[in-house]
C-alpha cells in the first residue's frame, strides 16, 4: 500500500496493531531541543485570534457561546472553522469556535442547569426530542436506594458521574490515521460475526449490539469527515492526514460524549514516524512540521463541554484533560522520545503556555538526558506538565499505555475504565465514631451503632469501628459504581471511543478516595497523642481536643506514613468483597482534582487539628505546612503509598520556589532532574511541578489581568490560574511551597 | 536523655558512638554546595555575626545530641535524590566546633558513596584535628564573611587569618572549594571588597564565588529569643544588587 511506502514490519499491517507499527519504525532521538522552529507567520496569527477567542470568553464569564438548537453528535453540526484559509487541521465541535454544544445524554436536567447558568434555554426542540428519551442520568436514579442517596447527599461518596458522562475512556486515535476507517470497519465486522458462535446469553447480545453501534459510528466518523471535504476512508498518506485523520477521530468521541476527561492517548511519536518519512523525502521542512503540531494543539485547546457550576466547584478551570502521554521507553530497551515529543512540549512555547493538552512525560530513569533537561527547562519555564513514572508502570502495562486524565494508566486500545470519583476518608472515620450518623448534617446515613461512649479515644477501639463501616462504604460505593455504569453502558455507550479498542477489553473499575492525609494524622493523633472528644447536646461528636505531639505525614516518619500506606490497602480489600459490573478489576487512587476543598467544606472538624470546612490537601498531599522536613522528606513520604495497591494513580503536587531549586537555572534544572530521578526510584508514581513563588500567584490574585496565561498544576491536571474560583486561589496559595533554608 | 553539659559534648559513648548535637536536619538544599544535598545543621557556634539569620543555633548545649549512625540513617534515606552531584552538606551553627563527630560521619558517608559538604566560617578548629576532617571532606562552602581584619573584629568574633589558614588547609587537601559571602548594604557592597574577595580566590584555588543577598526574614526567630537583631536598620540587599557586584567577579568563579 502507497501510504505504508518505507514502513517496516508486517505482524501490523495483518492485525490492528499499533504498537507493532511504532516499535518497528521508531526513531529514538537523544539529542537536544536546538532543532526546534518557532511558530510561523501563519500560526502566529491564528494563535492570536484564538487568544482574543479565549479573552473574549473569559469576559463572558467563562462560556463565549451556547449552540442550544442541536444536541451534540457527530453530524449535526456544520463545518466550523478558526480561519477556513489558513488552517492546516480543521473541525470543530460545532459549528462556531468555542461554541458549546448540548449533549443532554448523560442527564436532561444537567443540560437545563448549564444553559441557564450562562444565560440560555434549552430549545423547546431539544426539550421535545429528549421527552421519549432515557438518559444516562435517569436510569441511575431508577435503580438507585436509599442508602446511595444519603452517602451522596453527605458527601462521604462525591463526584459519582451518575449525571454527565464518565470519561477516562481513551480511544485509539491513531488507529483512524494508520488503517483508515473502512479497514477498522472491516475488522470489526469479523469480530461481529466471530461473536455469532458465542452462547447467546445476555453478556453476547449486549456485545453483539454494542458492535452493531461501533460499525454504525465509525460510518458517521466518516462522514463527519466528508462534512469537511476529507474522506478518511483510507490510510492517512502524509504528515498532514495523519495529524487530520487521528485528530477527526479525537472529534469524532468528543463530538458524541462529554465525558469529564477525554484524554487524548500517546501520539507524539506516532506521528513522528510520519513527520519523519516527510521530512526524509523533503516534502516539508522542520518548521512545516511544527505548523502542523501547532495547529492540532491549538485545535485540542479549542475544545470544550459545557458544565454546570456544581460541577466546576468540583472540577475547577474547564479542564478537559487532553492527556497526552510523551516519552517513556520500549521494553526492548530503546526510547520512545522522538523529536516530535520535543515538538509537541515546544508547543507552550510557539502558543505559549496552556492547560491543555494536559502534557504528561513518562519518566525513565533511562530516558536521554536532554530530554530530560528540555523537560525541566519546560517545567520552570511554564508549570505546565506532569510526570509519572513510566518504570513502574512499564512492567504492569507494557510499552503502549497512555494516561487518562491524569493518573490513570491504561494500555491503549486494550483497556478501558469505568471512571468513579471518591470516598471521603475523613468523613470515614468521624461517621465510624458517631455511629453512622453524619457529622454535618445530624443524619443517619449508615448503619447504625451507639456513638463511641468514651471520653478519649483509643487507636484500637477505632480501628475496630472503621473496619465495620468502611465495608458498609465500599459496599455502598461499588454498588453505585455498578449501576452508573450499566446505566451508562444502555443509554450513553462510548460508540465512537469504544470502536477504537479492540473488541475484546480489559475493564477497570476506579475507586478513589479524598483526604487521605487527613486521615492519617488523625489515626497518628489518636495513637501517639491524646484525642478527647467533645460532644454536642445530643452526644454526637462535633469536635475534638489533642494534647501531645505526634508525627504527621509528609516528615518522612513511617509512625504516620505506614498509617496512610495501611488505610489504602483495607480500602482495597474491603471493595475488593464487593463484585463488580461486567467483572472489571477493582484499582483505586489517591487523587481529588480540586474537590479537596469541596470535600473540606462537607467535613467536620478532625481530630488532627484541621477545622471544620477546611479544605483537605490534594490528591496525597501532605496537609499544608506539615510537611516540616523539607521536600524530599515530604517527597519520601508520598512515594511510600504502593501503587499495586493505588494502581489507578497516587497523585502528589510539588510546588517549589526558584531561589530553593539552584542559584542559576541551569542548577535548578539539574536539580529537578534530580529529584525526579530520586523520587521515581523510590516507586514513586506521579509528581505534579510547579515552580515558582507564592508572591507571583498573590499578585496574580490580585491583578489577573497582568497574567493572562499563567498556567499551574494542580492535581493531577494543569489549569489557568485565572479560572479558578477565589476559594480555589487561595487553597492553591495556602499549600506548601517548598523554599529551603 | 542524658544530662549533657557542654563540657562532654563530643564524649564517646560505647552505645551509640560519638555524638553531635544536632540542630536540625532538613531533607532538601538546592543551594547548599552541588546538586541536591541534605543539609545537617549542628548546633553551637562561636562567631556571633552581625547578621547570623540562625541565633538559635549559637548556643553550645541546645539541640538534641545523635550518633553518627543515627545522622547517617537519616541522610541516607535521600541518597535516591543525590544524583551524581549531590550528597551531604553538614552546616550549623559551626560544624568545626564538632570536628570529630564531623569526620566521622563524613567518613560513614563516603563508604555510601556520598559526597560530603562542609559549610563553615573557617572558625572551630586547627592543625590535625582540621587536615583529619579535611580528609574526608569533598567540597567546602568557606563563608568569607569579610575582606579585613577590621570588619572581622567589628561585626563578629572572627578573624581573617583565621579564615586564610582554612582555606589554605583545605587547598592542601585537594578539597574543592567555594567561597560565600553575605553582601549586606554599608558594609561589603563596595567594589573594594570585592576585589580583595576575588583575591583571597585566586590565592586558593576556589572554583566558584557565591554573593547572598543580606535579608532580614531572621527578626521573628531574634524576638522570639529574646534579643535585638544588631542591623535592624540595615536595608535588605535587592538580588540586583548582588547581580550587579558579580559582574565584577572574573567569569571563572561563576561557573
Amino acid at each position: 500500500m502507497e501510504a505504508w511506502n518505507g514502513f517496516k514490519g508486517t505482524k501490523w499491517q495483518e492485525t490492528i496493531d499499533v504498537r507493532d507499527f511504532i516499535i518497528n519504525n521508531h526513531i529514538p532521538y537523544e539529542g537536544d531541543g536546538s532543532f526546534l522552529e518557532e511558530a510561523t507567520e501563519r500560526t502566529k496569527k491564528l494563535s492570536h485570534k484564538l487568544d482574543g477567542l479565549f479573552e473574549l470568553e473569559m469576559r463572558f464569564g467563562g462560556v463565549l457561546d451556547i449552540d442550544t438548537q442541536h444536541v451534540t453528535s457527530l453530524l449535526n453540526y456544520k463545518p466550523g472553522y478558526l480561519d477556513k484559509e489558513n488552517e492546516l487541521i480543521v473541525g470543530l465541535q460545532t459549528d462556531r469556535p468555542l461554541r458549546r454544544g448540548v449533549n443532554p445524554f448523560g442527564g436532561l436536567n444537567m443540560t437545563r442547569k448549564a444553559c441557564q447558568a450562562y444565560g440560555y434555554e434549552l430549545s423547546e426542540k431539544v426539550e421535545e426530542e429528549f421527552l421519549y428519551r432515557t438518559t444516562h442520568n435517569d436510569g441511575v436514579f431508577r435503580v438507585y436506594n436509599e442508602e446511595i442517596r444519603k452517602a451522596r447527599h453527605a458527601g462521604i461518596i462525591t463526584g459519582l458521574p451518575d449525571a454527565y458522562g464518565r470519561g477516562r475512556i481513551i480511544g485509539d486515535y491513531r488507529r483512524v490515521a494508520l488503517y483508515g476507517v473502512d479497514r477498522l470497519i472491516e475488522e470489526k465486522k469479523k469480530d461481529k460475526e466471530a461473536l455469532a458462535a458465542n452462547p447467546c446469553d445476555a453478556e453476547t447480545i449486549r456485545r453483539l449490539e454494542e458492535l452493531y453501534q461501533q460499525i454504525n459510528f465509525l460510518g458517521k466518523l466518516k462522514d463527519m469527515a466528508l462534512l469537511y471535504e476529507i474522506d478518511i476512508s483510507k490510510p492517512a498518506n502524509d504528515s498532514k492526514e495523519a495529524v487530520q485523520w487521528l485528530y477527526f477521530g479525537y472529534l469524532g468521541a468528543i463530538k458524541e460524549q462529554n465525558g469529564a476527561a477525554m484524554s487524548l492517548g500517546r501520539v507524539s511519536t506516532f506521528l513522528d514516524i510520519y513527520f519523519e518519512r516527510d521530512l526524509r523525502e523533503g516534502r516539508y521542512t522542520e518548521s512545516g512540521i511544527q505548523e502542523i503540531i501547532d495547529d492540532f494543539v491549538m485545535k485540542l485547546r479549542m475544545a470544550r463541554h459545557l458544565r454546570t457550576p456544581e460541577y466546576n466547584e468540583l472540577f475547577a478551570g474547564d479542564p478537559m484533560w487532553i492527556t497526552e502521554s510523551v516519552g517513556g521507553m520500549a521494553l526492548d530497551g530503546s526510547t520512545l522520545v522522538s523529536k516530535t515529543s520535543f515538538r509537541i512540549l515546544n508547543t507552550l512555547y510557539t502558543l505559549g503556555p496552556s492547560a491543555e493538552p494536559n502534557l504528561t512525560v513518562l519518566w525513565s530513569k533511562d530516558l536521554p538526558e536532554s530530554f530530560k533537561d528540555f523537560c525541566a527547562k519546560v517545567s520552570c519555564d511554564t508549570h505546565a506538565i506532569q510526570y509519572e513514572n513510566d518504570d513502574l508502570m512499564r512492567p504492569i502495562y507494557g510499552d503502549d499505555y497512555g494516561i487518562a486524565c491524569c493518573v490513570s494508566a491504561m494500555r491503549l486500545g486494550k483497556d478501558m475504565q469505568f471512571f468513579g470519583a471518591r470516598a471521603n476518608l475523613a468523613k470515614l472515620l468521624l461517621m465510624s465514631l458517631n455511629g453512622g450518623k453524619d457529622e454535618r448534617y445530624d443524619m443517619q446515613i449508615g448503619p447504625e451503632m451507639p456513638v463511641y461512649e468514651d471520653e478519649y479515644l483509643d487507636y484500637d477501639k477505632v480501628m475496630e469501628r472503621m473496619s465495620f463501616y468502611r465495608d458498609w462504604l465500599a459496599s455502598t460505593y461499588v454498588k453505585a459504581m455498578n449501576m452508573i455504569h450499566y446505566m451508562h453502558d444502555k443509554y450513553a455507550y462510548e460508540k465512537t471511543q469504544m470502536a477504537l479498542h479492540d473488541t475484546d477489553v480489559h475493564r477497570y473499575m476506579a475507586f478513589g478516595v479524598a483526604g487521605l492525609s487527613v486521615l492519617t494524622d488523625s489515626l497518628s493523633a489518636i495513637k501517639y497523642a491524646k484525642v478527647r472528644t467533645i460532644r454536642d447536646e445530643n452526644g454526637l461528636i462535633k469536635d475534638f481536643e489533642t494534647v501531645g505531639e505526634f508525627p504527621c505525614y509528609g516528615n518522612d516518619d513511617d509512625r504516620a506514613d505506614m498509617i496512610a500506606v495501611e488505610q489504602t490497602k483495607l480500602f482495597l480489600e474491603a471493595l475488593k468483597k464487593v463484585p463488580t459490573y461486567r467483572n472489571a478489576e477493582h484499582t483505586l487512587s489517591v487523587l481529588t482534582i480540586t474537590s479537596n476543598v469541596m470535600y473540606g467544606k462537607k467535613t467536620g472538624n478532625t481530630p488532627d487539628g484541621r477545622r471544620a470546612g477546611e479544605p483537605f490537601a490534594p490528591g496525597a498531599n501532605p496537609m499544608h505546612g506539615r510537611d516540616k522536613n523539607g521536600a524530599l522528606a515530604s517527597l519520601n513520604s508520598v512515594s511510600k503509598l504502593e501503587y499495586r495497591t493505588c494502581k489507578d494513580g497516587i497523585s502528589n503536587t510539588f510546588s517549589i520556589i526558584p531561589a530553593a531549586l539552584g542559584h542559576t537555572w541551569e542548577e535548578r534544572r539539574k536539580n529537578l532532574i534530580n529529584i525526579l530521578d530520586g523520587y521515581f526510584a523510590r516507586d514513586a508514581h506521579h509528581l505534579n511541578v510547579n515552580v515558582l513563588d507564592r508572591e507571583l500567584l498573590i499578585d496574580a490574585m490580585e491583578n489577573p489581568e497582568k497574567y493572562p496565561t499563567l498556567t499551574i498544576r494542580v492535581s493531577g491536571y494543569a489549569v489557568l490560574f485565572n479560572k479558578l474560583t477565589t476559594e480555589q486561589k487561595k487553597e492553591v496559595i495556602s499549600r506548601t511551597f517548598h523554599e529551603g533554608i | 536523655m542524658n544530662n549533657d553539659s557542654t563540657a562532654d559534648r563530643y564524649i564517646d559513648r560505647p552505645s551509640r558512638g560519638t555524638l553531635g548535637r544536632i540542630h536540625s536536619v532538613m531533607s532538601m538544599g538546592g543551594v547548599d554546595g552541588p546538586g541536591i544535598r541534605c543539609v545537617v545543621f549542628l548546633q553551637g557556634c562561636p562567631m556571633r555575626c552581625a547578621y547570623c539569620h540562625n541565633p538559635d543555633t549559637w548556643t553550645a548545649d541546645g539541640g538534641e545530641l545523635m550518633s553518627v549512625e543515627e545522622i547517617a540513617k537519616k541522610v541516607l534515606r535521600y541518597k535516591t535524590y543525590f544524583g551524581k552531584d549531590g550528597g551531604l552538606t553538614v552546616s550549623g551553627g559551626e560544624p568545626l566546633m564538632q570536628a570529630d563527630f564531623v569526620t566521622e560521619l563524613f567518613d560513614r558517608m563516603h563508604k555510601e558513596g556520598v559526597s560530603t559538604c562542609l559549610d563553615t566560617s573557617g572558625h572551630g578548629c586547627v592543625g590535625e584535628k582540621l587536615q583529619k576532617l579535611l580528609s574526608k571532606t569533598d567540597i567546602t562552602l568557606c563563608d568569607v564573611k569579610f575582606t579585613s581584619e577590621d570588619e572581622y573584629r567589628r561585626y563578629s568574633n572572627g578573624s581573617l587569618a583565621v579564615v586564610s589558614d582554612f582555606l589554605s588547609e583545605a587547598s592542601k587537601a585537594h578539597v574543592r572549594i567555594w567561597i560565600r559571602q553575605v553582601t549586606v548594604p554599608g558594609i561589603t557592597d563596595d567594589t573594594e571588597n570585592i576585589k580583595r574577595l576575588t583575591k583571597i580566590a585566586d590565592r586558593y584555588g576556589v572554583e566558584r564565588i557565591e554573593l547572598l543577598p543580606f535579608h532580614k526574614m531572621c527578626i521573628p526567630k531574634y524576638e522570639s529569643l529574646g534579643m535585638e537583631f544588631p542591623l535592624a536598620d540595615v536595608p535588605e540587599c535587592m538580588g540586583k544588587k548582588t547581580d550587579e557586584l558579580s559582574r565584577l567577579i572574573p567569569d571563572r568563579y561563576m561557573t
